[in-house]
């Protein structure tokens, strides 16, 4: 799909009649596309270069892409940095804002900046606890929670207004994003924790990394049965795990993510483990993608951002959908003269003359 | 178990008894109101951190959640959520931070199925004020009671 209006870099796109943001995230799934959005990992660098190159291995395959906020209560570059840096060359961003670090003052000041500076979605996390973290001696602020933060960023959109009633002269045209996560107890909840994040005032939600697809299927039936779907759009959350190990550590180490016996006991009997754990990522996303209610996927390849490319392509959630990416004409001119390259050519990475620099 | 943990068991008895207790402070709304407030704070809060305290390990927010959160007071929640529980709970129901402990969202859950008012589990809760942070929630619950009861009346 292609806008008639398209991007340009620094400049922010009309707002549609309906539509709370001028971002392309929120125009694909307001237009019923599937939708596709990786996790950035944010380098612990101070230089702008390794932010561009992580972002430009998603070229041409994501339609938003997510700037983590010191995910796993580890240090990293912020996610408002990463957002400065990337919207000032047009890219789509997620900014994930977590309410661990910073009290109700500094995030409205946030939320005011990420959006001034061409931010258009924001996902309103609670955040993980600093004893989690490479930092566990740090003081846990948690002076609002998810649902209160998303209450508050829809405050300023929709009344104009900070939470102290004080007038904004612009408000922030953000689409509201949540986060989910159907595989932890209690069970029976989860839905209705859903629903109370979207009369606070979520839009858009991404899960937790989807392996254990039964209890996904289950979530889903109950979210559809309440009718939640249709009140926000669903990004299921994937991702390769790199082998059986990884595979138990992580089930060992990271509350939350639930990965079935299954899906490790298919890594270690797999030769190339490595290669199992992609394909099962792209059978994960067909099967998902085939699940009522689900309106697109996001993808979190930690430490395997290089392989988000190939498991997008090969899982071909996108038809012959483009997402826009800084030079896409360039490249795409550039495939075009070379009318005897197969189909699929046309997809593949440029090459690395065109690189964006 | 705990004697919080207790509480939480017996939400439909401490559910009774918060509202007969809400029923009494209205009734003696105008003798409070007579003594004053202000004066009646301090005591006042010293004994509901007491009773609130042995039952529910309550940290005296000031501004009390427990009818919404099925008796289990999320002050006792690591990161303080008000709203239900995070993306971390394990697999046995227990909190991501202290393994040892059971999250305090899954108890409320769980005693909020067997209150009157359990549903009230369901609403959107504001985030905490922290400038009423150590005063008694007993009396804003009454001063705001009696408020609403006369505005309707006036009406």
């Amino acid at each position: 799909m292609k806008f008639v209006d398209e991007p340009v870099p620094g400049k922010p796109l009309p707002i549609l009649p309906g539509h709370s943001s001028a971002g392309r995230l929120e125009r694909i799934l307001r237009a019923g596309k599937f939708a596709v959005t990786a996790e950035l990992s944010p380098p612990d660098s101070a230089d702008p270069e390794d932010v561009y190159r992580r972002a430009h291995i998603f070229d041409g395959y994501v339609d938003a892409i997510n700037a983590t906020d010191g995910s796993g209560a580890n240090c990293h570059m912020s996610s408002v940095g990463i957002c400065a840096i990337l919207t000032q060359i047009g890219y789509a961003l997620i900014m994930q804002l977590s309410c661990r670090d910073r009290n109700r003052i500094a995030i409205q000041g946030d939320i005011l900046g990420a959006a001034a500076m061409g931010v258009n979605s924001l996902l309103c996390l609670t955040g993980d606890s600093v004893q989690v973290g490479d930092h566990s001696e740090a003081k846990p602020v948690f002076d609002l929670d998810s649902m209160s933060l998303l209450n508050t960023a829809r405050t300023m959109r929709d009344e104009q207004r900070f939470l102290s009633g004080r007038k904004l002269t612009s408000p922030p045209r953000l689409f509201l994003g949540a986060a989910a996560n159907p595989f932890s107890p209690p069970f029976s909840f989860r839905p209705h924790r859903l629903a109370k994040k979207i009369m606070a005032g979520a839009q858009f939600i991404q899960t937790q990394y989807c392996y254990d697809i039964d209890r996904f299927k289950e979530y889903m039936k109950q979210v559809r049965d309440l009718g939640l779907d249709e009140k926000c759009f669903i990004l299921a959350g994937v991702g390769p795990i790199a082998s059986a190990n990884a595979g138990l550590w992580i089930r060992e180490n990271i509350p939350g993510i639930h990965i079935p016996d299954s899906i490790i006991n298919r890594l270690s009997r797999a030769e190339k483990q490595k290669a199992e754990g992609r394909k099962i990522c792209i059978e994960l996303i067909q099967e998902i993608k085939e699940i009522p209610g689900v309106h697109g996927i996001h993808v979190m390849a930690y430490r395997q951002e290089e392989s988000v490319a190939e498991i997008i392509e090969s899982s071909k959630v996108l038809g012959d959908r483009v997402p826009w990416s800084p030079k896409r004409e360039d490249v795409k001119a550039h495939f075009d003269q070379k009318e005897d390259l197969p189909a699929f050519y046309k997809r593949q990475k440029p090459d690395a003359s065109l690189e964006w620099k | 178990m705990s004697i919080r943990q207790w509480s939480v068991r017996h939400s439909l008895l401490m559910e009774t008894i918060y509202t007969v207790v809400k029923f009494v402070f209205i009734r003696i709304h105008p003798l409070l109101d007579r003594i004053g407030y202000a004066r009646v704070e301090k005591p006042m809060a010293f004994v509901e951190k007491r009773v609130k305290g042995f039952l529910f390990n309550c940290q005296m927010c000031g501004d009390c959640y427990l009818s919404e959160s099925g008796m289990s007071c999320p002050m006792n929640c690591p990161k303080n959520l008000t709203n239900g529980p995070c993306g971390g709970v394990r697999d046995n129901g227990n909190c991501e931070v202290d393994a040892g402990m059971k999250c305090v969202w899954v108890e409320a859950w769980e005693g909020s199925q067997h209150m009157k008012h359990g549903k009230n589990i369901l609403l959107v809760q504001n985030p905490v004020n922290f400038r009423i942070q150590g005063s008694s929630s007993w009396l804003r619950m009454t001063k705001k009671a009696v408020n609403l009861t006369s505005a309707k009346e006036a009406v």
